[in-house]
């Protein structure tokens, strides 16, 4: 079952994810939006939308820290004082993003001009961030040494992935259930990224930092058409 | 000198009747569309009024365009830091209630409902919800002020006119108003591509028709922002952006834009303009408002010098394209006579959408019960008692600077006793080669302006370079087979991701 969970279950999500989103990105772009609905309804959105994504965006980069660069956390986490300020930190952008999506999902529901642009898959990505955000507090609150865990258990495993040298041992003999759903849920997540909205975060405008402000583009060159044999000749038609 | 060619057009407004054929053109054409009911990238507004959406010139509020900052101009309400800060959240983006809810009304009814004693009405529904609705706004909903009390004497243009002079603006016998038809400006200095995260919008280098990619927008709606002309529209179903086309695809295949071939009053006018790239920047940091119309016409080179000739074939731009700079009703217009100027030019986006301001009915008055066309007993009288404060259309289309106005007002006046004078003769001779005089026109010039005004025939107006693309997948389109689709060479459904 746990070879289940977190060998097989990852590999079919993180395949998924790496050929849907690619083709959808290549072969389908037209349907890669942020889909935003400020629009049709922006005050409510104002706050649910700023906590939510704000929340998300620290927590995903705590993650991403403590799997790139576990002994930076654990060496942060060796004085117990500095444990709390992470834990605590991370918690409330925790308490934010839920927060932010308990309001985003009360505006989808309730605002009839939203709910004109609501779809299956929205509902999808609710329940998957529900389980994902919650699991995520009660690992924050049961487990006070969520972030040193992390660092020391689930990197590795992680890497292990990573690799294709899977080692699940060590973190099936810790985990707690909310653990556990957090993990899975995860990769669940990641693997509905081709098929749901995840896509517009795939797609964060980074490049706009460096590229110029005006872009113009050139259909052909310019030079190399100017001498072209291949010019039609005669005269213009008449439209009117 | 990197000069490039630039599509631009005179929109002649004494000619607009505001029949908004040219609105109902484009909207058949390409927004006819789920979610993009409400957009109308060609519309005709009433001035003075509110426009569409409500108050756009208002920078206030919509932070749309450039401001100087230091020796260049950095974008109002987007830009890198601002754009990806703002990014969950644009606070300063328009909403639905800004331009208007889009509705139909339910026709079937009148055939379907019941026999009864009240006669069956078909109910205005929304094309948003679906549900019934009051009708509150609309795109000219201000049309011929209409409700000027809540419109016309809330535009934006009043700012810098004394309580005095709105007044009598306002007063019922000296009322007047003229229309104002907006498409995109296709900018030398556009805004929205400078705004857009994605980098989705660009401005095409053959002719500088900016576009947007819709393969590439995401969504992100910073181009709504930074448009101070508000001719970016989100598509809320799709979930993408768009605007006018200028449609380009007409233009490949040699035809005008269809809001410009439809136009009752033949008030447009379509031509190339060659202009100099390297001097954007320099003109669109020009550090005094009121200098910004000249610095915008010297960015626009002659094209009948050599030296520009040289440079610009250096730069690839094709013989034919030259020629139809030469040829261009625009550069006459614009360069040569100097009676079309740019809306809104404190923008900063460099604008190439020209407007030849109005003399009638301003100029117009009634005295003892009598319509007098113009004053005949002073010169210039008619400027002077215009109906329109020179005031308020300084702040439309010379960024505040009424000299340029009143420059072009004399102008057309002049053409006028010259005209008269030629036809019907009966003005003095001393007033016509006064007024002549004063401004340095000559005969010939006035005859030009008065047969492109009004005697032009459609290619006089129109002159469409080739285009180059001979194997342009546009051109062999068939125009139905892709209606209702998201665009030429791109055939998909507007259907919305998910």
């Amino acid at each position: 079952m746990d070879y289940l969970l977190f060998v097989v279950f990852p590999y079919t999500c993180l395949t998924v994810f790496l050929i849907g989103s690619i083709y959808r990105y290549k072969y389908r772009p037209f349907s890669v939006s942020s889909l935003s609905s400020e629009f049709l309804e922006g005050k409510k959105l104002f706050l649910a939308s700023q906590l939510f994504h704000w929340g998300l965006f620290i927590l995903f980069f705590g993650h991403l820290i403590a799997f790139l660069f576990p002994a930076s956390i654990l060496l942060w986490n060796g004085h117990p004082v500095r444990l709390l300020i992470l834990e605590i930190s991370a918690f409330v952008f925790g308490l934010s993003a839920f927060f932010g999506l308990m309001l985003l999902i009360y505006r989808r529901l309730t605002v009839r001009r939203v709910q004109i642009v609501t779809n299956k898959m929205d509902f999808v990505v609710f329940i998957v961030l529900l389980v994902q955000i919650i699991s995520g507090l009660l690992v924050a609150y049961t487990n006070r040494w969520g972030s040193s865990w992390f660092a020391a258990f689930l990197t590795p495993y992680l890497r292990s992935i990573f690799v294709f040298d899977p080692q699940i041992d060590a973190i099936v003999s810790v985990i707690s259930l909310s653990l556990k759903i957090h993990v899975v849920s995860a990769f669940a997540l990641i693997g509905i990224i081709p098929f749901t909205r995840f896509m517009h975060f795939l797609v964060y405008p980074l490049n706009y930092t460096w590229r110029s402000y005006q872009q113009v583009i050139w259909n052909w060159n310019r030079k190399q058409i100017r001498t072209s044999k291949a010019f039609r000749q005669g005269p213009k038609s008449k439209n009117n | 000198m990197d000069i490039r060619s630039q599509i631009s057009m005179v929109f002649h407004l004494d000619k607009c009747i505001g029949c908004h054929t040219c609105s109902i053109a484009c909207k058949n054409l390409w927004t006819d569309r789920k979610g993009a009911e409400y957009m109308w990238w060609n519309n005709v507004e009433t001035k003075p009024g509110t426009g569409y959406p409500t108050k756009w010139e208002d920078q206030e509020i919509y932070k749309g365009g450039w401001e100087i900052n230091g020796k260049s101009v950095s974008l109002k309400g987007a830009g890198k830091l601002r754009g990806l800060k703002n990014i969950f959240h644009n606070p300063y983006l328009p909403v639905l209630d800004d331009y208007y809810e889009p509705w139909t009304y339910k026709y079937e009814d009148l055939f379907t409902a019941p026999e009864g004693d009240d006669q069956p009405t078909a109910r205005a529904v929304s094309l948003v919800t679906g549900e019934p609705i009051d009708v509150k706004a609309g795109p000219n909903w201000d049309d011929d002020l209409g409700g000027s009390i809540d419109y016309a004497r809330q535009d934006v243009n009043l700012k810098g006119l004394s309580a005095a002079e709105q007044e009598v603006m306002f007063q019922l016998e000296r009322m007047t108003f003229f229309y104002l038809p907006r498409i995109c400006n296709h900018c030398l200095n556009p805004a929205c591509v400078a705004s857009c995260p994605s980098g989705a919008i660009y401005k095409r280098g053959e002719d500088g028709i900016v576009l947007i990619n819709q393969q590439v927008c995401r969504g992100w709606r910073m181009c709504v922002t930074a448009c101070p002309y508000k001719k970016t529209y989100y598509n809320w179903h799709t979930g993408k952006s768009e605007k006018c086309i200028l449609c380009y695809p007409r233009l490949e295949s040699g035809q005008p834009p269809a809001c410009m071939h439809q136009c009752v009053g033949r008030i447009r006018y379509l031509g190339v303009l060659l202009y100099d790239a390297d001097r954007i920047e320099e003109v669109a940091a020009t550090p005094n408002d009121l200098d910004l119309v000249d610095r915008q016409l010297e960015i626009y080179l002659d094209p009948f010098d050599p030296q520009v000739i040289e440079a610009a074939r250096k730069n690839g731009i094709a013989d034919s394209t030259i020629e139809s700079a030469q040829k261009s009703p625009v550069y006459k217009f614009v360069k040569e006579w100097k009676i079309a100027l740019p809306l809104h030019p404190e923008f900063r986006t460099i604008p190439n959408l020209f407007y030849v301001p109005a003399l009638m009915p301003g100029m117009a008055s009634v005295q003892d019960g009598i319509y007098e066309e113009s004053n005949t007993q002073f010169l210039w009288g008619g400027i002077d008692n215009n109906r329109v404060p020179i005031k308020y259309l300084a702040n439309l289309f010379s960024a505040g600077n009424t000299e340029k106005i009143v420059d072009v007002l004399k102008r057309l006046m002049a053409v006028r006793w010259h005209r008269r004078q030629t036809t019907v003769g009966d003005v003095a001779q001393e007033i016509v080669d006064k007024a002549m005089g004063e401004i340095n026109l000559n005969g010939d010039t006035a005859d030009a302006i008065f047969r492109l005004t009004s005697l032009a025939t459609f290619d006089e107006r129109f002159v469409i370079p080739p285009a180059h693309r001979e194997e342009s997948i546009e051109m062999l389109e068939n125009t139905a087979d892709v209606k209702g689709n998201t665009g030429f060479g791109f055939k998909e459904r507007p259907k919305r991701g998910w």
